[in-house]
């Protein structure tokens, strides 16, 4: 039998590992939102090239995936990640850069907005076709598994929409046949682009689809902190200990556009009405005050910290130099002797 | 003692995986049972753990290849039949051809398609693929035609750092032997004069050199000289050695086993029109297959492709302009 006084003292460690986890989530879900809208803003004045895509009322489901990676894991974000981007060690400018088209960032004006990643960080920059990257996350897991290297996992995120994809089922497939450590989280924020769940699945839950890969599904409300912190950190834990992939869906709703040129009309007003059109950000910041985990002057500075960095990323970003078409050296190949002479005749 | 095409496929894998720890072969049966062609016959018993049976799942094997790439492997990838790539289309294209350019990380895959047309295989079992990847920047696209180009070239697809496209053709796998494996290699890039000659130029690739050297025989009897510039790689593809060949003989005839529109022989007349319109005695020609799908009645199929027959009546054309 455990004395009472260890045992309290057990609790009293749980509570504050997640206090802090907590916190910590919160705080990327703030930074997020904030740069977040201020890439929109930006995108109305006109400063962005391409597209916005934010993560509105995903930041709950992302962030507590970014917290439950660690450094070595490898993570494939989707469109609406940039909590979990932050959290999992994205550096901010990342973001401001691409958005903004600094020559700085990442991808160094040949990709844009969410197309960024940092492959040797563990950061893989996705492509648009839903689903591609599923495989490409379990392809990194697959190596190692073939080193012998252990204890790390793989993640990555993807809409109700996505979950249509052939890509998306050969990926979850592989992951299964190969149990590699890898975890999936479906954000089912109910609207792929303007099309609505009827017209996506026709299974009762996303979660029931878990059943088909023989690997354990769990549905979770992603408006909620504290649950998604729970169900996603016990997946990945799980997965780091052989527990072969994990299927998480969080129901969520879209609280924006597809993107930024989206009004997104077509939401149905129930919906918004109902417990899923709740924002996770609220509900976060609420359950840190109710926990005391928080006082209001605890989240006012942290609002004020986060903005600080925003508008720090984009002071910095905005003066930074674009792309140079003549510096550019449009050589498509690693083997740049196998390169065919098409760009070099036009000079 | 001699050697396959398919052996030396195989025998290059094999030196491969020998030679480096960081190659894998991952692909449909391509494990235990050696593949549907045996290309990869006792390699997974050579090498275990390191030549590992896919699921029926084209995408997620080229996505996986891409992830293992980027995670430091080199892995070699078997498509079962070149038609069934269109299956893992997306993941070769918009992913395995972008990630070095928008990266700088490179993409170290092999995906070998066995391709091409043989009798009896109809419309889904004889591709000729080779256009359709050459077109997106980033890839590279092998077509030998040779043994010993099968071997050494798939041993140089493994080693370059970038996606490569080795397109083995079927028919000569059993077809074609050599005495021995080559011990030394023209690079990739570089086109082979397969037969030296005076009268015109013959460019082609994979299977179709060997139906162009078996009309350049029939046609010396003639006192017709004809060249044959195999590619060997239809990207890049060695524009200088075609030139210098066309300066040679003045006439030009591409011929591809792939379809008409666009692709590989468009893309020779293109080059010789536009660089090399000066040297040119008559039109430059193409000889392709025909504009349908590819039949399955051996009647039909050996009609559907370019023939040493078909090919010498086309030379007789460009000669008689």
């Amino acid at each position: 039998m455990v004395p009472k006084t260890i045992s309290s003292h057990i609790n009293v460690a749980e509570t504050e590992a997640k206090r802090k986890a907590c916190v910590e989530a919160f705080r990327w879900m703030l930074l997020a939102r904030i740069s977040e809208e201020k890439y929109a803003s930006l995108y109305r004045g006109g400063k962005i090239f391409g597209g916005v895509f934010i993560g509105k009322g995903q930041e709950a489901v992302s962030a507590s995936l970014g917290v439950s990676l660690r450094k070595g894991d490898v993570f494939a974000p989707l469109i609406r990640d940039q909590a979990a981007r932050l959290a999992f060690g994205e550096p901010l400018i990342d973001a401001t850069r691409t958005y903004l088209g600094s020559r700085l960032g990442p991808m160094r004006g040949r990709d844009g907005n969410v197309h960024r990643g940092r492959p040797r960080d563990g950061i893989l920059p996705m492509i648009s076709h839903l689903g591609a990257m599923i495989p490409a996350v379990g392809g990194v897991l697959f190596a190692r598994k073939l080193k012998g290297e252990t204890g790390s996992v793989g993640a990555t995120c993807i809409g109700e929409g996505g979950t249509s994809t052939g890509a998306f089922h050969e990926g979850m497939n592989f992951a299964a046949v190969e149990k590699l450590p890898f975890v999936m989280i479906v954000a089912n924020n109910q609207y792929a682009y303007s099309t609505p769940t009827s017209k996506q699945y026709a299974c009762k839950d996303l979660v029931d689809k878990a059943a088909g890969y023989g690997i354990p599904g769990y549905a979770v409300d992603g408006t909620r902190l504290e649950a998604c912190l729970d169900v996603i950190g016990h997946a990945v834990e799980l997965a780091r200990n052989g527990g072969g992939p994990q299927l998480i869906v969080a129901s969520i709703l879209r609280l924006a556009g597809h993107g930024e040129h989206d009004d997104a009309h077509y939401i149905d007003p129930k919906l918004k009405q109902s417990s899923l059109g709740q924002d996770c950000l609220k509900l976060a910041e609420n359950f840190l005050l109710e926990q005391t985990w928080a006082d209001s002057s605890d989240i006012e500075s942290w609002q004020k910290e986060a903005a600080q960095l925003v508008e720090e990323s984009v002071a910095t970003a905005q003066r930074e130099p674009a792309p140079d078409p003549g510096e550019e050296d449009w050589c498509p190949l690693a083997t740049r002797h196998l390169s065919e002479g098409y760009n070099s005749e036009e000079e | 003692m001699s050697i396959t095409y398919l052996e030396a496929i195989r025998e290059a894998q094999a030196k491969a995986l020998a030679d480096d720890p960081r190659v894998y072969i991952y692909g449909q049966d391509v494990g235990a049972f050696g593949g549907a062609f045996k290309a990869t016959k006792n390699l997974a018993k050579e090498f275990p753990g390191r030549v590992l049976d896919a699921p029926i799942s084209e995408d997620a094997i080229i996505g996986s290849a891409i992830g293992a790439a980027i995670e430091g492997m080199r892995p070699i990838i078997e498509m079962q039949y070149a038609d069934f790539s269109t299956a893992g289309f997306n993941q070769i294209v918009n992913h395995a051809a972008t990630l070095h350019w928008r990266t700088q990380i490179p993409c170290p895959i092999t995906i070998r398609l066995p391709s091409g047309g043989t009798a009896g295989s109809g419309p889904f079992h004889s591709q000729s693929m080779e256009a359709l990847y050459a077109t997106y920047p980033g890839l590279i696209v092998m077509t030998p035609a040779t043994v010993e180009d099968a071997y050494s070239m798939l041993l140089e697809a493994v080693a370059i750092d970038d996606p490569v496209i080795f397109c083995e053709h079927k028919y000569l796998y059993y077809h074609l032997k050599a005495e021995s494996l080559p011990t030394e290699a023209m690079p990739t890039g570089k086109a082979r004069i397969a037969r030296a000659g005076r009268d015109v130029t013959i460019v082609t690739y994979s299977a179709m050199v060997h139906e162009a050297l078996a009309m350049a025989e029939e046609l010396a009897t003639e006192d017709i000289d004809v060249e044959v510039v195999d590619l060997r790689s239809i990207k890049p593809l060695d524009t200088d050695t075609v030139l210098a060949s066309v300066a040679r003989t003045g006439r030009l005839l591409a011929v591809g086993e792939a379809w008409p529109w666009g692709g590989v022989t468009a893309e020779v007349v293109s080059r010789v029109a536009t660089e090399g319109f000066a040297l040119l005695d008559a039109p430059p020609m193409r000889l392709n297959a025909k504009e349908s799908p590819v039949p399955f009645h051996p009647n039909l199929w050996g009609t559907h492709r370019p023939t040493a027959r078909s090919i010498a009546i086309a030379v007789r054309q460009l000669l008689s302009y």
